[in-house]
């Protein structure tokens, strides 16, 4: 009977392992990066709106305050995205004939809503609010970013557990007096590691982290 | 394959043939019917204390080795089904194809999603801050004032009205439910005319003629038939139009109202009447099987004045209760004495007993009566101006009148009983007239503003066959069913969430009725019907209901009184006076005890009289006493059903004057001998997707002189029918899940709940404390003293943790999904054992089983002790559930949310996820409610005080046997509770420390009644 393994099969052999050790690695790696990817997370991705809309020139160039918008940032778990009269509260004065404006217009006049594309997204099953964490010092541009610097808006933190895990165990890393939450240029100071755990405890904050503290 | 429950008397065109449950494969199904079990030995070894303490089933209390068997199973029936034949290699690769689904599924990219904010945002609406409008439900024509939830403007949720005194902040079974009949896809959505689409402008025309033709003849010819009804807009509107046109009459079908009630107050006062009662005052309280803890206006008021005076906790002593009733209620499960009497016989028996308590000149009362009886008019005489005896609700005028006689004998009026001026219309006729009125001719034009008398009217009135003669039928309904088939125009009615109205509580408090969203489906009121009778075809219901009060309040006021009645639920001033003590009344010939077999009709006890058959929640919702679901049966006392040689599931034919129906026979322990009680609201052909073709139809045998009560015959017809009883799963294993004293024994012993449980010492466990509760530290306590087992708390949990039905078929296997359920369990003899009702959530245990054995940490603990359920993480692997002890955990087999239904979409509560197939849920203490006062309670830099979280099981209960809050706080109510001596854990000796604790139950018989509760009439 003759040999049923000829001594190439000893290479085929080893190439065979290093492949699926290869592969697997590469398949894993693929997908980590697909997964943390811009893709996958959305982040720094502006999606289509019906509006090119422009926090920079509102919040920067114009100052308008985050809640003049947000109005209901404080109290509900929602923020509040503004009503259609709320634009046009300076657009039926300023750009009132422009062609940018025009689904402002369009809106006021039938009554049908603008549909914009919602940038910050949770899973349904996270029940996130805003309110709580505006009065407990966290800021606005700590999720947020920097809206000031965005001409069209996107999505700054990628929203993935660990991420909001992060800081719910050491909120003293991130938290900021009261007064600077809507400070969009807030720079944490040098002794952030003796202020954060101060204001952690002045604000009676909590490191949350039971499941329910968010899923429901 | 028929419905083997199809009524012989419908016209076949309109005869069942499909249902929601496939009545096929449940009959070859192994979980039902069950074989049967010997009564009579199961009689004896009862009586000889050989059976089980305290048992739910037959089955359990035979202690058979069939339910040995299937009780150890946590799906007795699932395992059985079990797939054969699979081989290895298939299983691996479904494993291997799952796998790489799941990894793609895993990969999906979050789906586009918009934000579609207001183009004027209306004020106070802040999107993720519901608000809440006060309005009320009525029903059987008297409001129950609600606060109603809405997540902008979408109603979700109902609670009761605090400061409304028909509700106290509480709520029954159909106003939880009431909001899922809202999204209902199965209501009608258009007009219709003869059948074919049509608009309401082409209605309003054809109807506008036929008006003003009416009125030319002086509205002769014109029938009017409405249903039950308080409002006073309707009934100005009514009035206007008999006055317009003089010949026109009103008529009134509502056919779960027993009209002897009001023509009985009639009688006592002189004029319209509401005979209340006062039970927080009473000592010793008779019922007439009365179940007044659950049915008519004043319900839960009356629970709430009940339960605080069966408190023992301060040293009181607690009320008595006689319940005398044929068929065990609600009620009568919380009787100190539970005393079988046939319903046909409580009049001669309510006659002698006003004769033992000194009523003068009572007929009929010859002869001996009986020794319980003295022994009870003894207790009423022992507590004169202290007690109170309640008529039944669906007993003759004799019975009223006899309980009002004996009241006013004991000097109860004034203290226990109030006689209220009356707000119930007296002016209308009855369906009978209606039904004469066609016959004869003297109708054309037939307008019907809600009822369905084609399905609930008397058979023997043949109302499908008068309706004809009418030459225009214009029906104003909410579904397109039996009545709406035999109408010339079906107009969709306006839920109540939807249109204005009034209407008035049994105190004669008035509601506005405000609606919350505008129509669904373009309903319409009945406001606005009459204004088209009345020339004012454009009048909206909001203008009529306006109107009518600014006409009764011409100040400059008015607005600012409308605005706070609106606010409030209620318009200060309208509750009427009390009409103080009257007269003698001359007592009737009482009725004549039905000799043989009596057959007692009542509503059912979760549809009511057919409108709610179309509600999933309510066909889902376990019957309070025989825990079935989606049926109606027949209820047969042990005795009777041993003379019948017939097992729970026989099929019985039941002959009442000429006609006959088929059901499914139920053997109910407690219940009276040579009696069947038989339940209305089962058997439609035209409710909707839900109620078509499920159960018998009651008023196909129903006697229009003698509704309530009737003779009949039954025999066996050899079928079987299966049926779903949820009290077959979940056991207890005998392991004393109730415990109870009589009030002596508990004066001496008031540690009876816990003298025989050995707990374990701190020392005797391997594992340390992991968790120190420094925070809040949540926990629950249920009164089994005050539980009714009404049910209100599991659809209340339904509503406000979107859980989702299963149907018939899965609820037979163990497959429901409530949160929380409530356990009937009796214990004693079996004709007339003991009853305790045991609501069983959660307990939320320190050291739970469920969170050790779970792979993925999907069932987690919190730091303050609540038990978690993260359904995202869950896999679905149940190893939870079957290691959970109190069996409260519920997996979702198959996609049971309907996820496709978009009207269904409004109806959730967006607080919580709505779970999807293969994942675990359970009672979470409505941790939604417990964040949102969180969050509140930080925000204001406080903590949350006792009582600022109510769960919604204690929101809704009647008696509040519930009571919920921070262990950590000594002032909390449910601390206080928890340290009180009757205090105990469910399963205690498994060290689980549960955090959810009973109350024991304590019952006051008297000591000069002989025996245990078993006594009965001989």
């Amino acid at each position: 009977m003759p040999q049923l393994f000829p001594p190439s099969a000893n290479t085929i052999a080893k190439v065979s392992i290093a492949a699926v050790v290869l592969l697997a690695g590469g398949a894993f790696s693929a997908a980590y990066i697909i997964d943390r990817g811009s893709w996958n997370t959305s982040v720094q991705v502006s999606p289509d709106q019906p509006i090119p809309f422009s926090h920079k020139h509102h919040v920067k160039d114009d100052g308008i305050d985050c809640r003049y918008c947000h109005t209901s940032v404080e109290n509900s778990s929602y923020a509040g995205l503004p009503p259609t009269e709320t634009c046009m509260t300076c657009h039926s004065q300023i750009w009132s004939n422009a062609s940018l404006t025009e689904p402002i217009r369009a809106s006021w006049s039938s009554g049908k809503s603008i549909e914009w594309t919602r940038v910050y997204d949770l899973p349904d099953f996270v029940y996130f609010n805003h309110s709580i964490h505006i009065n407990k010092g966290i800021g606005c541009s700590t999720c947020h970013g920097k809206v000031d610097e965005m001409p069209l808006m996107y999505r700054a933190n990628a929203l993935n557990m660990m991420w909001c895990v992060n800081c719910h165990r050491q909120p003293e890393a991130y938290i900021r007096p009261k007064s600077e939450v809507f400070n969009i240029d807030y720079v944490y100071p040098s002794n952030q590691s003796e202020l954060g755990p101060q204001l952690v405890k002045q604000y009676k904050v909590q490191s949350l982290t039971d499941c329910a503290t968010c899923h429901r | 394959m028929k419905n083997p429950l199809h009524s012989p008397n419908l016209p076949a065109s309109q005869q069942i043939l499909t249902g929601f449950v496939p009545v096929e494969s449940l009959l070859a199904h192994p979980a039902a019917p069950k074989p049967a079990v010997d009564l009579l030995e199961l009689r004896d070894k009862l009586a000889a204390g050989r059976g089980p303490e305290f048992w739910r089933t037959l089955e359990e209390a035979a202690q058979s080795e069939e339910w040995r068997e299937s009780s150890e199973q946590e799906f007795p029936a699932a395992s059985e089904k079990e797939p054969t034949g699979i081989e290895r290699r298939n299983v691996l690769k479904a494993m291997a194809a799952s796998l790489a689904m799941a990894a793609a599924a895993a990969c999906t990219k979050q789906p586009k999603e918009l934000i579609v904010p207001y183009v004027k945002q209306p004020e106070n609406v802040i999107p993720g801050i519901p608000l809440f409008y006060a309005t009320a439900m009525s029903i059987g024509g008297y409001a129950r004032g609600l606060l109603v939830e809405s997540h902008l403007n979408r109603p979700t949720k109902v609670e009761g009205n605090p400061d409304h005194p028909a509700s106290l902040g509480a709520t029954g079974i159909f106003e939880q439910a009431s909001v899922l009949n809202l999204y209902d896809p199965d209501r009608s959505q258009s007009v219709l005319h003869d059948g074919r689409l049509s608009t309401w402008e082409d209605f309003t025309g054809a109807f506008s003629t036929e008006a003003q033709s009416v009125k030319l003849r002086s509205g002769e010819g014109l029938a009017i038939l409405t249903g039950a009804t308080t409002s006073l807009t309707l009934l100005s509107q009514i009035d206007a139009i008999l006055e317009q046109m003089p010949k026109a009459k009103w008529y009134l079908h509502e056919p779960s109202v027993n009209r002897a009630i009001s023509s009985a107050a009639k009688k006592i006062a002189g004029r319209a009447a509401f005979v209340a009662y006062d039970l927080s005052r009473a000592d010793v309280i008779v019922s007439l099987e009365s179940d007044f803890l659950n049915t008519g206006p004043a319900a839960l008021a009356y629970a709430r004045q009940f339960s605080k005076r069966r408190n023992v906790d301060g040293g009181e002593t607690p009320c008595r209760l006689y319940a005398l009733e044929s068929s065990p209620s609600v009620s009568g499960s919380l009787a100190d004495h539970h005393i079988q009497v046939k319903s046909s016989a409580v009049p001669s028996i309510a006659y002698r007993l006003a004769n033992a308590c000194g009523v003068t000149g009572v007929p009929g009362v010859a002869g001996d009566a009986p020794q319980w009886l003295e022994t009870v008019a003894q207790d009423l005489i022992g507590a004169k101006g202290r007690c109170v005896v309640l008529p039944g609700e669906f007993q003759p005028e004799s019975v009223h009148l006899a309980a009002y006689a004996i009241n006013a004998a004991l000097g109860n009026i004034g203290t226990t009983v109030r006689i209220l001026e009356g707000v119930e219309p007296e002016n209308a006729r009855s369906i009978e007239d209606l039904t004469n009125d066609l016959n004869s001719g003297g109708v054309e034009t037939l307008v019907i503003l809600g009822p369905n008398p084609v399905y609930s009217a008397p058979a023997a009135l043949r109302f499908q066959e008068a309706i004809r003669k009418a030459r225009f039928v214009a029906r104003l309904g909410q579904y397109f069913d039996e009545t709406a088939h035999l109408s010339n125009w079906h107009v969709p009615e306006a839920h109540y969430l939807e249109s204005w109205s009034d209407s008035r509580a049994f105190d004669g408090t008035v509601t506005i009725q405000q609606p919350l969203i505008e129509p669904i489906y373009n309903g319409k009121s009945p406001h606005e019907l009459l204004a088209i009778l009345l020339g004012k075809p454009d009048q909206t219901a909001h203008e009529s209901v306006k109107t009518y009060w600014k006409s009764l309040d011409k100040t400059a006021n008015f607005d600012d009184r409308w605005k706070t009645s609106l606010h409030d639920g209620w318009v200060a001033g309208t509750a009427v006076a009390s009409i103080g003590a009257h007269g003698p009344v001359a007592l009737p010939e009482p009725e004549p005890e039905i000799n043989g077999l009596e057959v007692v009709f009542r509503p059912d006890s979760t549809i009511g009289d057919g409108s709610y058959s179309n509600n999933a929640w309510l066909q889902e919702l376990p019957k309070s006493q025989t825990k079935l679901t989606w049926d109606n049966v027949f209820l047969l006392s042990p005795k009777t059903a041993t003379g019948l040689k017939a097992a729970n599931g026989d099929v019985l034919q039941l002959t009442v004057a000429g006609r006959s129906i088929k059901g499914p026979a139920w053997i109910l322990p407690g219940h009276v001998e040579n009696s069947v009680s038989i339940q209305f609201g089962y058997g439609r052909e035209a409710s909707g997707r839900v109620g078509n073709g499920i159960g018998y139809n009651a008023y196909a045998i129903q006697v229009p002189d003698s509704p309530w009560i009737a003779g009949g015959s039954l025999t066996k017809t050899g079928a079987r029918f299966p049926l779903a009883n949820v009290q077959e799963t979940q056991t207890m294993h005998g392991r004393k899940p109730v415990r109870t004293a009589d009030f002596a024994e508990y004066r001496q012993h008031p540690d009876f709940a816990t003298a025989e449980d050995k707990p374990l010492a701190a020392g005797d466990t391997l594992y340390p404390p992991q968790w120190s509760y420094t925070g809040y530290k949540w926990g629950m306590t249920i009164d089994l003293n005050s539980c009714t087992g009404c049910n209100s708390c599991i659809i209340a949990c339904q509503a406000e943790n979107n859980i989702p039905v299963v149907g018939k078929e899965q609820v037979a296997i163990g497959r429901h999904m409530h949160w929380i359920r409530v356990d009937r369990y009796y214990s004693g003899n079996l004709d007339n054992p003991e009853m305790f009702n045991q609501p069983v959530p959660c307990m939320h245990c320190e050291d739970a089983p469920c969170e050790l054995v779970c792979p993925v940490g999907a069932t987690v603990h919190s730091n303050e002790g609540l038990n978690e359920m993260v359904y995202n993480r869950c896999v679905g692997t149940r190893y939870c559930s079957n290691n959970c002890p109190y069996k409260v955990r519920r997996f979702n087999f198959f996609l049971y949310s309907d996820w496709q239904t978009p009207s269904l979409y409004g109806l959730r509560n967006p607080d919580v996820t709505v779970r999807s197939r293969g994942v675990m849920e359970k009672c979470s203490y409505c941790v939604q409610r417990i964040q949102e006062a969180k969050i509140k309670t930080e925000k204001e830099g406080r903590r949350v005080t006792d009582g600022e979280i109510l769960t919604a099981c204690q929101q809704v209960c009647p008696t509040q046997a519930i009571s919920f809050g921070d262990l950590n706080d000594p002032d909390s109510k449910v601390a206080k509770l928890q340290a009180l001596p009757r205090n105990y854990g469910l399963l205690d000796d498994l060290n689980t420390r549960p955090r959810t604790k009973y109350l024991g139950h304590v019952r006051n018989p008297n000591e000069a009644l002989r025996g245990p509760r078993g006594d009965k009439e001989s």
